[in-house]
């Protein structure tokens, strides 16, 4: 076991590496979410490619030191594309036993392994039921480990601001981000900005973590603990002016730029929901933009009173996750019959019921294509990286208003937290979304139809001579009024499907990435893209004939998605739950589509998909593909 | 008033969609009643939106010529208030029932009126689920015997004017459907009223509750039974106006006027009291033995402010303070780096 005296002593050698992993875990007090962020933000200033994957429990606080308490923070930032946070970790920065416990299986051998010596007492390790301490039981042999004692250091170094002990100690985090700074050559200027900003009225605070992280910093730079440390050089992205972007944050902008290219008020009804909140978080703070934010009383009235608003003439839309959706249902089924225009975000978690809120899965697709009562379709968008979000939230919204349906986006947790480094698109290339409110007394019906896209007419309340009834009766067709005849209920449930599926004239034809046709095709859907690509990329490396379709559009789906099957041996369909969109392919298209399914609250590594893709393309040349063939 | 808005009629706001209550029923009166009053408060048409849940009573938007929307089962005022978020200066009518309102609509019943947003929530109370055939609902009886509860119901019944003063509810009152010219009355009261106003009528259902409120509506029985609060007036009812309602301690007690006892010893009705006991006494009265029910308004708050102007206000704050909100810095705030 390495530890700081056998440092070498000569100055560190400094060698260029193409990509790193570095995950910080600690107690869900322990600050590691920030020091995730900052690290990430410094990585992404310097021009770095990146993924990032917090990872934290559901309790706020879990009991200090237990299992059920440790957060953590990956991120995977490289010279190069960078399509997952990583599978295995080059440094892992562990807080305390509970949290070495649960991450030191992803450590590569031979890894770097700081640990907080300060909390492997007897008490912590009984916390963590460790029944030997690590740090001595040569269980870490296989990693380089550097034991710090972070609390006393950074007490040292705080010890003239007059802080109480409790105030120093929660500056650890910092320490530990210093040496992470220091191990990868980054400045901390960045995080100095970034402290002054977030302790503007308690500047002692500011100062205090400071200390610590230059501190951590200095530490590595004086006892040499490390021998060695890396630099990656700036990732070559395509020009232009870049941030870093969660999907939450992408999705809140996406529709504000939606509404202001509608011409119209952005209305959000929401009912607080993990992993969805922070979209009203966000959204809230943007008054000036004009966006109205209503924190309604339940998941119900959250998706009614966003009905009530689209009826009024407002772009109106809900968030919600899992069991917020299916209190949403009914009101869904509302809007389908109503035909107005209303955008519902899911950001899926692990379900069922109350599940895991914190951890992901992409297991609302069935809710979302058939969870209402009778006939009710609903187009369904989703998107594949976090900053695909943006693009989503315009997308879902034109769709919506063009076609006056109701569109449901499915996100999911990995998305929502998960950040990327995101080009910020010229507004002004972004099209206009074309708006239409009947004004013209003279031949208005309110379910007259357009015939191309089968919309009909929005007529909003204030308008002269346009006043009418809508509800959640059955009506007539073209008139709209209450109407229980047989053949004028088919006619209309055909009319509602029609519908959904004229949007198929507006959704791109897809072109698979990788090999156009091959031995194997894989159709993935939301946050799977970045895995799968990495494994498409591997997998045609070593020879194999892939392609890769990422479907944005799951209703309806793209019109060449049948014929772009065929032209593969095997599907494989790699999902976050037991089989969904498996199930929908192999229903539509009759295709033998092969699920490849993990319902684990984590997302797909790029090695698991990678041995999948090995497994199916091994076993036996002729492969059970479409229609047996 | 502007003067461009047309002289409208009672007319002017039926539809050509036949009315498909049952004969007999109350409804048909309350609709009358609002149709009436509707062209008297000089606003255009096309402001009206009437919306509804589910229920007999929420057919009610078919058959009123403005805006309708007969949304879902409870969900009307959330639905309202969307409406009324977006488009503060529409003239937004909820109606509703005992079920719709009270059972499945509940919350969002109490929460619309804490908000005091801006709408009139019209609660017709037969005291029974007549669209489903006769099943109890939450303002029937105790001991209610009906198709679900044949051997009586175990389950109190709310009382919809406590739950709306409990609420924080800015205008209370009740009428009734037969007293035509009081309900057209209380329904200008509503209209006038800025904030929130919540209207509890009742109703009767001659199909599967009938006669539920006849023991007040019954003409020889009304000056008896019922007690009509008018704002600034003592508290005074019976045949020959010779009962009246005073304070005692904390609690009302019904006197006989007369001997010792004159109107100035009464209670006299402030429907702007403040302090929410007040209407809580009025609102409970009528479960008092020898006491009648009271009808009109029993609170009418003018100064709180309305939700949807709270809301409008902030976004024009907000704007005036850090000036209209351009999309392309939001775009760019934060930290970000450029590739060449």
């Amino acid at each position: 076991m390495a530890t700081i005296t056998d440092a070498v002593e000569s100055k560190p050698k400094r060698q260029v590496i193409e990509r790193a992993v570095v995950r910080f875990c600690g107690d869900s007090g322990d600050g590691m979410q920030i020091s995730g962020s900052q690290f990430t933000n410094t990585v992404a200033l310097y021009g770095n490619d990146l993924a990032t994957f917090p990872d934290f429990p559901a309790e706020i606080r879990a009991p200090a030191g237990t299992l059920p308490g440790v957060s953590g923070f990956q991120v995977q930032f490289s010279s190069s594309d960078v399509y997952t946070p990583g599978d295995a970790v080059d440094v892992l920065v562990a807080m305390n036993p509970a949290a070495l416990k649960m991450n030191i299986k992803d450590l590569k051998k031979n890894g770097i392994l700081i640990v907080n010596s300060d909390s492997f007492g007897e008490n912590d390790l009984r916390k963590a039921h460790q029944a030997t301490n690590p740090l001595e039981d040569h269980s870490l042999d296989a990693y380089r480990v550097f034991p710090v004692q972070l609390e006393r250091l950074t007490q040292t170094a705080l010890e003239e601001l007059g802080l109480d002990a409790k105030s120093m100690n929660r500056c650890k985090n910092f320490f530990a981000l210093g040496m992470c700074y220091w191990l990868y050559n980054r400045s901390m200027d960045h995080t100095y900005r970034w402290l002054d900003d977030k302790f503007k009225n308690k500047p002692l605070l500011a100062e205090a973590n400071k200390r610590a992280m230059k501190a951590g910093y200095s530490y590595c730079e004086a006892t040499e603990a490390f021998q060695v440390s890396y630099e990656i050089p700036p990732a070559k992205l395509a020009p232009g002016v870049y941030r870093n972007l969660s999907g939450n944050q992408a999705l809140a902008m996406g529709f504000v730029v939606a509404a202001q290219k509608a011409g119209l008020q952005l209305f959000l009804g929401s009912y607080p929901i993990t992993p969805a909140s922070d979209i009203l978080h966000e959204l809230s703070g943007y008054k000036n933009f004009g966006v109205l934010t209503f924190q309604a009383e339940d998941e119900i009235a959250a998706i009614t009173s966003a009905i009530g608003a689209a009826y009024s003439g407002a772009l109106a839309m809900t968030t919600t996750s899992g069991p917020g959706m299916a209190l949403k249902t009914e009101a869904m089924g509302l809007a389908v019959a109503v035909e107005l225009p209303i955008v519902v975000c899911d950001i899926q978690r692990g379900g069922p019921s109350t599940g895991l809120p914190t951890k992901t899965e992409q297991a609302d697709l069935l809710q979302a294509m058939f969870g209402r009562n009778s006939e009710a379709p609903i187009p369904i968008l989703a998107p594949s990286t976090p900053g695909d979000c943006f693009w989503i939230a315009l997308e879902a919204s034109r769709i919506a208003l063009k076609y006056m349906v109701p569109v449901i986006v499915l996100s999911d947790g990995y998305l929502a937290n998960g950040a990327e480094p995101w080009r910020i698109p010229n507004l002004a290339e972004i099209p206009q979304i074309p708006v239409h409110f009947v004004t013209d007394p003279q031949g208005f019906l309110p379910y007259k139809r357009d015939p191309q896209t089968l919309a009909r007419p929005w007529a909003i309340p204030g308008t002269p001579g346009l006043e009418h009834r809508i509800g959640g009766l059955e009506k007539q067709d073209v008139t709209g009024n209450v109407n229980y005849e047989p053949l004028n209920h088919e006619k209309m449930v055909r009319l509602r499907a029609a519908k959904v599926e004229a949007i198929g004239q507006d959704v791109p034809d897809v072109v698979p990435a990788g090999d156009p046709d091959g031995d194997l095709l894989i159709i993935g859907w939301g946050s799977t893209y970045g895995s799968i690509t990495a494994a498409l990329k591997a997998q045609r490396a070593a020879g194999h004939r892939i392609g890769h379709v990422h479907l944005r559009y799951l209703n309806p789906l793209p019109r060449n998605l049948g014929q772009v099957m065929e032209r593969y041996s095997k599907v494989l369909v790699p999902e976050m739950n037991m089989g969904q969109l498996s199930m929908i392919l192999r229903a539509k298209y009759l295709v033998d589509a092969e699920g490849y399914n993990k319902i684990q609250g984590q997302p797909f590594k790029q090695a698991e998909l990678e041995a999948k893709i090995e497994e199916v393309l091994n076993y036996g040349a002729v492969g059970a593909g479409r229609n047996g063939r | 008033m502007s003067a461009t808005v047309p002289v409208l009629t009672k007319k002017d706001f039926q539809t050509d969609q036949e009315v498909r209550w049952c004969p007999g029923c109350g409804d048909y009166a309350i609709l009358s009643a609002v149709q009436s009053v509707f062209p008297e408060l000089g606003i255009p048409r096309e402001k009206f939106v009437v919306v509804s849940g589910i229920g007999c009573s929420s057919r009610f938007p078919y058959y009123m010529n403005t805006f309708g929307f007969h949304t879902i089962h409870g969900r009307a005022p959330a639905v309202a208030t969307g409406i009324k978020v977006a488009h503060p200066e529409l003239e937004v009518w909820v109606a509703t029932g005992d079920g719709d309102s009270l059972s499945i609509g509940g919350n969002h019943t109490i929460h619309m009126l804490r908000r005091n947003v801006g709408i009139k929530v019209l609660m017709f109370n037969n005291r029974i689920y007549g669209l489903t055939k006769g099943q109890y609902s939450p303002t029937s009886e105790f001991g209610k015997k009906t198709k679900s509860t044949p051997f009586g119901s175990g389950a109190r019944p709310f009382n919809p004017l406590a739950l709306a003063i409990g609420a924080e509810t800015t205008f209370v009152a009740r009428s009734v459907d037969v007293m035509q010219q009081h309900l057209k009355e209380t329904l200008k009261k509503a209209a006038a009223h800025k904030g929130a106003a919540y209207i509890e009528i009742l109703q009767n259902c001659n199909i599967f509750n009938d006669g539920a409120w006849q023991y007040l509506t019954e003409k020889d029985a009304r000056s008896e039974h019922i007690v009509q609060l008018e704002h600034g007036k003592p508290l005074i009812f019976g045949k020959n106006r010779d009962k009246g309602i005073r304070m005692n301690g904390l609690d009302l007690e019904v006197v006989q006027l007369g001997s010792g006892v004159s109107e100035h010893d009464l209670l006299i009705h402030d429907e702007q009291y403040r302090n929410p006991a007040y209407a809580f006494l009025l609102a409970k009265m009528e479960e008092m033995p020898g006491f009648p029910t009271p009808i009109g308004v029993l609170r009418s708050w003018n100064d709180v402010p309305r939700f949807e102007d709270i809301m409008a206000n902030q976004v024009k704050d907000v704007v005036a303070k850090r000036g209209a909100g351009d999309i392309d810095k939001l775009l760019r705030s934060g930290d970000t780096w450029e590739v060449r």
